[in-house]
């Protein structure tokens, strides 16, 4: 087991116009789930490439299990990835793929075998050690790039939105298949994704990324309870956290924390809602509207659980309320927090 | 003039099948794949399976250039090119030169399509070069190479002079092993770039995450070389050995401009002396039997090459 760290790492390309990585500084724990989280184009995929060394960074450098690997190819990183696509070698068998980064390291031919025999048994494709990739169905697949990933029994675990390839049913249990592996080969690992439901679920920290800087790093009840600025305020949360314009601040709260004033107790600021629109998902009414704090009227989005049954009618004017504490401000020009503002009731 | 005829189309039942058969004409598929085929249909049919016929027919009969006159011999031709030691020295340089030369093809086309994949500047220069010993027409490239190889101004031979490798000429297309040699290295030098750019599409078609995990996997560029990129392209690498085979089994100008099957028939290969013996020498009868052998060697060759190619597939 091992961390891995990136100290002022930076990626340019096409001669400096495009910085895919701007400085960045990380630091996993040991045996750490660690989630890259960002939009696509953000620099988190290439941010994992230049940990694994597919990448040459343009300064800074990568550590692994505390020695700095920066300069070394791939292979001696003592890293497993597993690529969007799973990559498989198409014209090998499931064994002779899982073998595979065995043979490359000259292990002993019987231990071979066996080692891959158990990575197989591991993750339950055993069955299917002589098909050929294309004989196996995506869920399938992906096992088989885990073990083949295993199988060398690597410091570190990359994975590249080893998910993104399955279709919405199948991923769900396949993300509680990916946590449970993980808790029990309990190797550092680092996972890229696009999907904030995955990383909540999967993270044990997120970094969430955007232009290629981390925005935020830290556990996912904190990223969403407290982010640190407007984009990770808003690219978190479904539908996102509601931002209203008050003077120089942008005061921001969650949609389900704009509820009915009888809903709310304790110290609270009311607004009236003016509903415009109403929508029913999985049993929570999502009320959109406007709200006035400051010059003007600004849109924003409530979220009623099924256990609030205030009457709402569209085109009407509601009275609802935020906990005070539920507030996050944010500076209106630069987008990061500030101190909490008294906002009048 | 749509409206009204929309409008007299909605009131009256369809009964227009001339316009609607037309139409549906141009979505016909098989129709349509007929249509297209019919003319390389034609034509291979006029310059191929015609003057294929023709030999057969030609080289059981006693046709000469001087009495063209049709009369069945049965197999006399074939008997008497088997009585002759010419022929099956032709045969086995034939097999020699298409196994050397595909062989070479295949390496040095492998290896100048991983050079043509680098990126480096003036890529597109180099691409273009490469390709121009493939567009030149044959019989011109190999007058250059005639004169490369000339006994007295061979330019080859001055620079191996200046050198001091070697001390007087060395007579390339002189002496049997040499003019071999520079059959073979003409062969090479004119089909390796056409090797090369179908390997190259080879190697663009390889997924870049399949090699990239072989790197992360630990593999070094051998490893990566011989068990990735080969087989994953071992399709096409066929197809480019099997162009190469057919272009070196059924050329006969090279040979003929080079050496002219000299030194004593030392370079005579198949294609080359059914044309001295039916053309030159006016024995059409002959000259067909001997050229009917290409094609059991090349069907043969095409089949095995195919077949593998169908076996290593991935999809």
């Amino acid at each position: 087991m091992a961390t891995v760290e990136v100290r002022h790492l930076q990626k340019h390309f096409d001669g400096g116009r495009v910085r895919a990585i701007d400085e960045i500084d990380l630091a996993t724990g040991e045996g750490e789930y660690l989630v890259l989280l960002g939009p696509s184009g953000c620099g988190k995929t290439t941010l994992l490439r230049t940990i694994a060394g597919l990448e040459e960074p343009t300064a800074g450098d990568v550590l692994i299990g505390g020695r700095v690997v920066t300069g070394l190819p791939p292979r001696a990183r003592r890293i497993a990835m597993v690529f969007q696509s799973y990559a498989l070698y198409p014209h090998k068998t499931v064994l002779a793929n899982i073998v595979f980064p065995l043979r490359a390291a000259r292990v002993a031919v019987g231990e071979r075998e066996e080692r891959a025999r158990k990575a197989a048994e591991m993750l339950d494709i055993g069955h299917l050690l002589d098909r050929k990739p294309r004989q196996l169905s995506g869920g399938e697949r992906q096992r088989v790039a885990l073990a083949r990933a295993l199988v060398r029994e690597p410091a570190v675990f990359l994975l590249d939105e080893p998910l993104s390839n399955l279709d919405a049913k199948l991923r769900a249990s396949a993300r509680d298949e990916l946590k449970r592996f993980q808790q029990r080969v309990g190797v550092t690992t680092m996972y890229v994704t696009h999907d904030q439901s995955e990383a909540m679920g999967l993270g044990e920290r997120i970094a969430v990324m955007s232009a290629g800087r981390v925005r935020q790093i830290g556990a996912p009840v904190e990223v969403y309870d407290d982010p640190a600025d407007t984009f990770v305020a808003t690219f978190i949360g479904s539908p996102p956290m509601n931002l209203v314009p008050r003077g120089e601040v942008l005061v921001g709260f969650r949609p389900e924390h704009l509820l009915p004033e009888e809903n709310v107790t304790g110290d609270r600021i009311t607004v009236a809602l003016d509903v415009q629109r109403m929508e029913y998902l999985s049993g929570d009414r999502h009320v959109y509207g406007t709200v006035q704090l400051g010059d003007h009227p600004t849109r924003v989005i409530a979220r009623l659980p099924a256990t609030v049954d205030t009457p709402i009618a569209v085109g009407e004017q509601h009275d609802f309320a935020i906990a005070v504490d539920r507030l996050r401000f944010f500076d209106e020009r630069t987008g990061q927090r500030t101190d909490p503002l008294r906002v009048g009731s | 003039m749509a409206g009204p005829r929309a409008a007299s189309a909605e009131c009256t039942v369809p009964t227009e099948p001339a316009t609607a058969h037309r139409r549906r004409l141009v979505d016909r598929d098989e129709a349509l794949a007929w249509a297209f085929l019919v003319p390389s249909v034609a034509y291979v049919a006029a310059l191929v399976g015609i003057p294929f016929f023709l030999a057969i027919a030609f080289s059981l009969s006693d046709v000469t250039g001087g009495d063209p006159s049709f009369d069945w011999v049965g197999l006399r031709n074939f008997n008497r090119i088997f009585a002759d030691p010419v022929f099956w020295r032709s045969l086995r340089n034939t097999l020699v030169f298409t196994a050397v030369s595909m062989l070479l093809i295949v390496v040095c086309g492998k290896v100048l399509a991983n050079v043509l994949i680098a990126q480096f500047r003036g890529r597109w220069l180099v691409r273009f070069l490469v390709l121009l010993p493939w567009t030149t027409p044959v019989a011109l490239s190999t007058i250059t190479w005639l004169w490369l190889l000339d006994s007295v101004f061979s330019p080859i031979d001055w620079v191996l002079r200046e050198l001091g490798l070697i001390q007087s000429n060395t007579y390339w297309l002189g002496r049997p092993v040499l003019a071999m040699a520079s059959v073979i290295a003409v062969h090479v030098w004119r089909l390796v770039p056409l090797a090369a750019v179908i390997m190259m599409a080879g190697l663009l078609s390889v997924p870049k995450d399949v090699q990239e995990q072989a790197t992360v996997d630990g593999a070094g560029y051998w490893r990566r070389m011989f068990e990735i990129t080969i087989p994953l392209t071992a399709p096409v690498i066929a197809i480019s050995a099997l162009f190469g085979a057919i272009f070196t089994f059924t050329d006969m100008a090279v040979v003929y401009v080079l050496t002219r099957g000299g030194p004593t028939n030392g370079t005579q290969v198949l294609a080359s002396w059914a044309f001295f013996r039916g053309i030159e020498g006016g024995d059409i009868g002959q000259g067909a039997a001997i050229a009917l052998f290409l094609f059991p060697l090349l069907l043969a060759a095409a089949i095995a090459i195919l077949r593998a190619v169908r076996r290593t597939e991935v999809s």
